[in-house]
């Protein structure tokens, strides 16, 4: 996941965001004329890295797409062709394939929204000059450190109907509580989704409360003694510094929740009955269980293309959105 | 700038529910993980154990290859972050010191990676790898590992070289030291704690890994802990919750320890790079 699996993200977010900015001012260091001449140690050290780059990264990604166009199985005898689109046109009668990508986009949705809420009142939190505040920080970041098999676990087990702490809960406070959660066909996704929006919430808010280390304290004061109240100190002075990283944040948050897997092959399998089937979930079992590796890479291209396309239209609202600034 | 009273309570709370959400659930697994069967079995589960025992761990080593595994995971995960950081460095510094076309293409690819689906990814991998006969095998396992962590690698490490003035790299350079030799003596051993922090980040990126794992590897004498633990889950849910509980509890606490070392480091360079933007 995440690639977006997982770990790692929200850094990258701030990357990108502080790169762009920071590149246009920067000195020409060592490209100075005169010892351009001379440069060739960059390639021999570049090389270690783009070889596996290239061979592992970049080479599959092309091999794959071309997969798409091809009749490609596992463990078959006879040569693999070339299909053209067939893989396609097929994926377009695939009804179960497009509910799949429904529940992708409402998982995906579903999770980023009120991850990135949530995240935004923690960093908010944390920001301020609140007790303790060293221990909250370090507590907010251990669902990024735990393997996300363990998350999927670990809530299993908070969900389990009989022995989980949910539904103990839910009995003491008198509502009830024989759901199982898991595996009804109502509660499903949303309890997944649940799951989605804890685990990815650390990343989001580092990389929030990055952001927020940026706003410049006293334009904060300066509102705050004329008089702004903390929510108009927060849309005039926080937000406009936080926006870039915030938008950042949620493009990517978007894609790797989309493209999520290990949270929810644990916790359901995409089950019951489909209900919480994520794109990355079908496209696996294609792959792997029936061997249809054309037909799945069909899938990814879709899933890229997609993806590529709804992000276009969020980033370029959103932008269109800040130009009055 | 004061805060009403009435308005830091309110913050509080609020931190305090935070704090609720975030670790409930591994509380949950800790207590779980020390409960006797009888416990767990019974109808109003407690959050502390009334009777905490072993048994579950010693249940966990007995019945399932846990330390074959996380002897898997160990191997794979450092081999992957030593490789990953071995040749991340030199590529970094070339990021970091030079605005050629190249840098610029890799910090496109550091961004787009981020973007596939790993199916699109997979599907190609596992026939190269096949090819290879690096299929069910832990070095083919590390190579994926090694080019699954290199965008995060290439982005702290990036930072790290910035951080070390150029001028002393001239100066050795006046001083007549080759571009290897400035690398080698002068800015490595500068680098060597942003080097350890990354290191240390691939390890846990690896160690948690799961999806590629539970593609690449077939036997049960290969699979690494992740793989493992959802083979405790089985097919029919899961059978025995002290046991999985427990594995779990202990596949978790490397990462939670290497994490509580690097944290601040994380936090930190994050911190910096937005600051200095």
């Amino acid at each position: 996941m995440a690639g977006p699996t997982p770990t790692r993200k929200g850094a990258d977010a701030v990357t990108s965001v502080t790169e762009a900015r920071r590149s246009a001012p920067r000195a020409p260091g060592p490209a100075r004329p005169g010892r351009r001449a001379v440069d060739h140690g960059p390639w021999f050290l570049v090389l270690p890295a783009l070889i596996p780059i290239l061979v592992l990264s970049v080479g599959p990604l092309l091999y794959g797409i071309m997969l798409a166009f091809t009749d490609a199985q596992s463990g078959r005898t006879e040569p693999t062709r070339w299909i053209g689109t067939l893989n396609f046109q097929d994926l377009l009668q695939d009804t179960l394939f497009w509910e799949s990508f429904r529940i992708g986009l409402v998982w995906a949705v579903g999770v980023t929204v009120p991850q990135f809420l949530l995240a935004l009142g923690l960093a908010l939190l944390l920001n301020q000059d609140l007790r303790l505040r060293w221990a909250a920080r370090a507590l907010a970041i251990v669902p990024w450190a735990m393997p996300e098999v363990v998350v999927g676990i670990m809530w299993r087990l908070t969900y389990n109907p009989d022995a989980g702490i949910l539904n103990e809960t839910l009995r003491d406070l008198g509502f009830g509580g024989d759901r199982d959660w898991l595996s009804g066909l109502a509660t499903a996704l949303p309890a997944v989704i649940v799951v989605g929006v804890w685990a990815g919430m650390p990343q989001t808010t580092v990389a929030l409360l990055a952001g927020l280390q940026n706003t410049p304290r006293e334009l904060h004061e300066a509102a705050a003694v004329d008089g702004a109240g903390a929510w108009r100190r927060f849309r005039t002075v926080t937000w406009p510094a936080l926006r870039p990283v915030a938008l950042a944040i949620t493009a990517l948050n978007l894609i790797w929740n989309f493209n999520s897997f290990a949270l929810v092959y644990v916790l359901t399998n995409g089950g019951p009955g489909g209900r919480t089937r994520l794109p990355m979930l079908f496209a696996y079992e294609e792959a792997f269980r029936y061997g249809q590796f054309g037909y799945a890479a069909a899938m990814g291209c879709v899933m890229v293309a997609v993806i590529s396309v709804l992000l276009a239209v969020f980033l370029v609202g959103r932008l269109r959105g800040g130009d009055e600034r | 700038m004061r805060t009403r009273p009435a308005a830091r309570a309110g913050q509080y709370a609020a931190l305090l529910a935070y704090l609720v959400f975030l670790a409930f659930p591994f509380v949950w697994l800790a207590s779980t993980a020390f409960k006797p069967a009888t416990e767990l079995a019974g109808l109003h589960p407690t959050w502390i154990p009334k009777d905490p025992t072993l048994a579950n761990f010693r249940q966990a080593f007995d019945e399932q290859p846990l330390l074959r595994a996380a002897l898997n995971s160990l191997l794979t995960a450092s081999a992957a972050a030593l490789v990953a950081v071995a040749v991340a460095t030199p590529m970094a510094y070339v990021m970091a010191r030079h605005r050629s076309a190249l840098a610029r293409a890799a910090t496109g690819w550091v961004v787009v990676s981020q973007a596939f689906p790993f199916v699109l990814l997979i599907i190609p991998l596992f026939l190269v790898l096949k090819n290879l006969r690096l299929i069910d095998s832990l070095p083919g396992l590390v190579l994926v590992h090694v080019v699954w962590s290199l965008p995060f690698a290439l982005w702290m490490l990036t930072g790290y070289v910035r951080a070390v003035p150029a001028e002393l790299e001239e100066a050795a350079a006046v001083d007549g030291a080759g571009r290897l030799r400035t690398l080698v003596s002068v800015t490595v051993p500068l680098l060597a704690p942003g080097i350890a922090a990354t290191a240390l980040f691939a390890f846990v990126t690896a160690w948690n890994e799961f999806f590629f794992a539970l593609v690449l590897l077939k036997t049960p004498e290969q699979q690494t802990l992740p793989v493992l633990l959802t083979r405790f889950i089985g097919a029919e849910g899961v059978a025995d919750l002290g046991p999985l509980a427990a594995a779990a509890f202990l596949a978790t606490l490397p990462s939670l320890l290497v994490f509580a070392l690097i944290q601040r480091r994380i936090t930190g360079s994050l911190l910096a790079g937005a600051v200095k933007g």
